[in-house]
């Protein structure tokens, strides 16, 4: 590992995804999702990640806070959410190849990216509001040789490079656990850490003079391979049906009590 | 008119996340209680709408006055009450960061556009309004301090500012005579009126500011004595433009819901736009509104790059986005029905708070009168 002064780099990975808010859809013949159905915004969980490192850069300046995302050429509009939030540089893996890319590639792509930044930290969100895969942070680890902090609620990053550690709380089914690892990790956050702030007008107006590099696949050492992912077929969710309504001629307790007791919900 | 830029996207953006978290959930209960929320106008403030067009040096975000057009149609969007109370507190901060002197901009500024410390435009008096030149709130010289006796009448976030830019009589020479001070809140003899009922902008206190043998260093004065009434007028122009930008905003809020209601409404065997007058009104009311738009934008313009013609179309612009967010306002609560009448559809709201506009930062009789003598001088 590179040594370094002091300062802790952070980098923060980021996905540009259909607002949530809106009605999303995929494209028939692909299954891809479909980016002109919905506004593209950063995703929530992402701009938590964000909030987790800009914190820390609020406590020590000397921080260096870096967002990276993989994405078609609109995902600059992102990673400038971010600068205006307050990162300090962006990188944008940006090549047409790269359309379609499943999450073991992403994750091949993404880890190849993060291999020139000597980051003391990677953080991400714990899984996308719109793959939901959340199997990318755990991939990029593996190809790092990185300890992975998964799905932390709470984080709390101490130190710099080379005596720095992150710890956290992780909920689990039967209680929580107090996880702790040496820098540098692969840290994932969820939705309960803190809400992120909004950018200020300054952030906004200095958001594009701050550094964004634009990569290709020619800039990475990562083998172009196929997806092994693809999607085969894909159907519309059905729409609802009315429910049973039960008028109550003076049996409705008893009506509504065997409905529940012969769908086996009591 | 003109594109707005990815930075202004950006801004509006951000704005309207903000006011949709922070000023949404609480507007009903904040004007029915009448809370005026400075915990959150803090907040406005860490993102810079404290002093949007004010100079980056002492913490102002140094934006246009189209800009700020864009943000405050985004806050009243959401409520008319708090957006234009921060249009009043930029107002007073623009007068300060533009006439005060480097000590007075280096001492207010910072907490004034970090809105942890707010200010309120005093002018009005009990007995003078429209004819602002005639104001008696007197200041007499006294070594190196002026001393203050006076009533101002009106004044909103009174109580709650820090800062208070008045207007006083310094000689007996009409509008030459008239002097801008800015008072602190813990001035002695400075003491307040209690907090006026009123039909709408409840979220924000209006009150009497009483000033007794106010003594204020005579350091603390804008300017130069008798500069006082071409200040006031001059925060009034942005001013003007500001509440309008403020009227746009409730006037849209109405408008989307009333188009909302009509699409949803059944009435006669379908939805309630189905029906051409309905459709009609929509079609003014929109037209209205941005009409309404491009008049504060040509206005904001002119303010922007000094144009000879800013007071006429400050004037003009007042005039008409007031009137039409009233009347777009006061049409969708028609349009709702007896639903507009209740308080939980939000329409009553925006028709209380909207009206004001109509009469205050100069009533739109004295926008008509500043209008028609410009066009009659020469």
């Amino acid at each position: 590992m590179i040594m370094k002064g002091q300062s802790m780099k952070i980098v923060v990975l980021i996905k540009q995804v259909p607002d949530t808010a809106e009605e999303r859809t995929l494209v028939p013949a692909t299954g891809w999702l479909d980016r002109d159905a919905a506004d593209n915004v950063v995703d929530e969980i992402n701009e938590r990640a964000l909030e987790v490192a800009l914190r820390v850069k609020d406590a020590d300046k000397s921080t260096e806070v870096v967002v990276l995302a993989m994405g078609p050429d609109e995902a600059t509009k992102a990673i400038r959410k971010a600068l205006s939030m307050g990162a300090d540089s962006g990188i944008h893996v940006l090549d047409g190849g790269l359309a379609g890319s499943d999450a073991a590639r992403t994750a091949a792509v993404l880890a190849a990216a993060l291999r020139g930044t000597s980051a003391d930290v990677i953080l991400a969100g714990n899984e996308s509001t719109d793959g939901r895969g959340g199997v990318v942070p755990a991939m990029i680890a593996e190809h790092l040789g990185l300890p992975l902090v998964g799905g932390l609620n709470a984080v709390e990053l101490v130190g710099a490079a080379g005596s720095g550690k992150v710890s956290g709380e992780r909920s689990g089914d039967s209680g929580s656990l107090q996880v702790t690892a040496a820098l540098p990790a692969v840290v994932t956050v969820t939705e309960r850490t803190a809400e992120a702030r909004f950018p200020n007008f300054k952030g906004i107006l200095t958001a594009k003079r701050k550094p964004v590099a634009t990569l290709t696949l020619a800039d990475l050492d990562v083998a172009v391979t196929v997806a092994h992912a693809v999607v085969v077929s894909h159907s519309e969710r059905p729409a609802r049906e009315a429910g049973r309504k039960i008028e109550d001629d003076g049996t409705a307790g008893t009506q509504l009590a065997s409905y529940l007791f012969e769908n086996r919900l009591v | 008119m003109n594109e707005q830029t990815a930075e202004q996207l950006a801004m509006v953006e951000m704005v309207r996340d903000f006011a949709a978290t922070a000023m949404a959930p609480h507007t009903a209960a904040w004007d029915e209680e009448k809370h005026f929320p400075v915990d959150v106008l803090a907040q406005a403030g860490s993102l810079g709408m404290g002093g949007i067009y004010v100079g980056e040096e002492y913490g102002g975000s140094g934006l246009s006055r189209v800009d700020a057009l864009l943000i405050f149609e985004e806050l009243a969007a959401v409520d008319p009450t708090i957006a234009a109370y921060i249009s009043i507190h930029n107002m007073v901060a623009w007068m300060i960061d533009a006439f005060g002197n480097q000590e007075q901009r280096a001492a207010w500024l910072p907490g004034i556009t970090a809105m942890t410390e707010l200010s309120s435009y005093c002018l009005s008096e009990p007995g003078v309004g429209s004819d602002a030149a005639a104001i008696t709130t007197r200041a007499v010289r006294d070594g190196d301090h002026y001393v203050i006796n006076g009533t101002k009448q009106f004044i909103s976030g009174a109580g709650s500012s820090a800062w208070y830019l008045v207007m006083v009589r310094t000689a007996d020479k009409g509008a030459r005579g008239i002097t801008a001070v800015v008072v602190p809140a813990e001035a002695q003899g400075l003491s307040f009126g209690a907090n006026e009922k009123k039909m709408g902008w409840r979220a924000q206190p209006t009150r009497q500011v009483v000033f007794q043998d106010v003594r204020i260093p005579v350091g603390n004065r804008l300017g130069e004595e008798g500069d006082g009434f071409g200040i006031a007028m001059k925060g009034l122009n942005g001013g003007r433009v500001n509440i309008g930008a403020c009227s746009l905003g409730g006037g849209r809020a109405a408008l989307e819901k009333s188009i909302a209601y009509l699409k949803e409404r059944q009435a006669f065997g379908g939805p309630l736009i189905e029906k051409q007058h309905l459709l009609f009104e929509i079609a003014q009311m929109a037209t209205d509104l941005e009409l309404s738009r491009t008049m504060l934008i040509r206005a904001a313009q002119a303010l922007d790059s000094g144009a000879p013609d800013t007071v006429k179309l400050c004037a003009m612009a007042k005039l008409v986005a007031t009137d039409a967010g009233f009347q777009v306002a006061n049409q969708a609560l028609q349009l709702h029905g007896g639903y507009g009448y209740l308080s939980e559809y939000g329409l009553e709201k925006l028709v209380r708070d909207l009206r004001v506009h109509q009469i205050l930062e100069g009533s739109n009789e004295i926008m008509r009168l500043i209008i028609g003598r410009l066009a009659v001088e020469r």
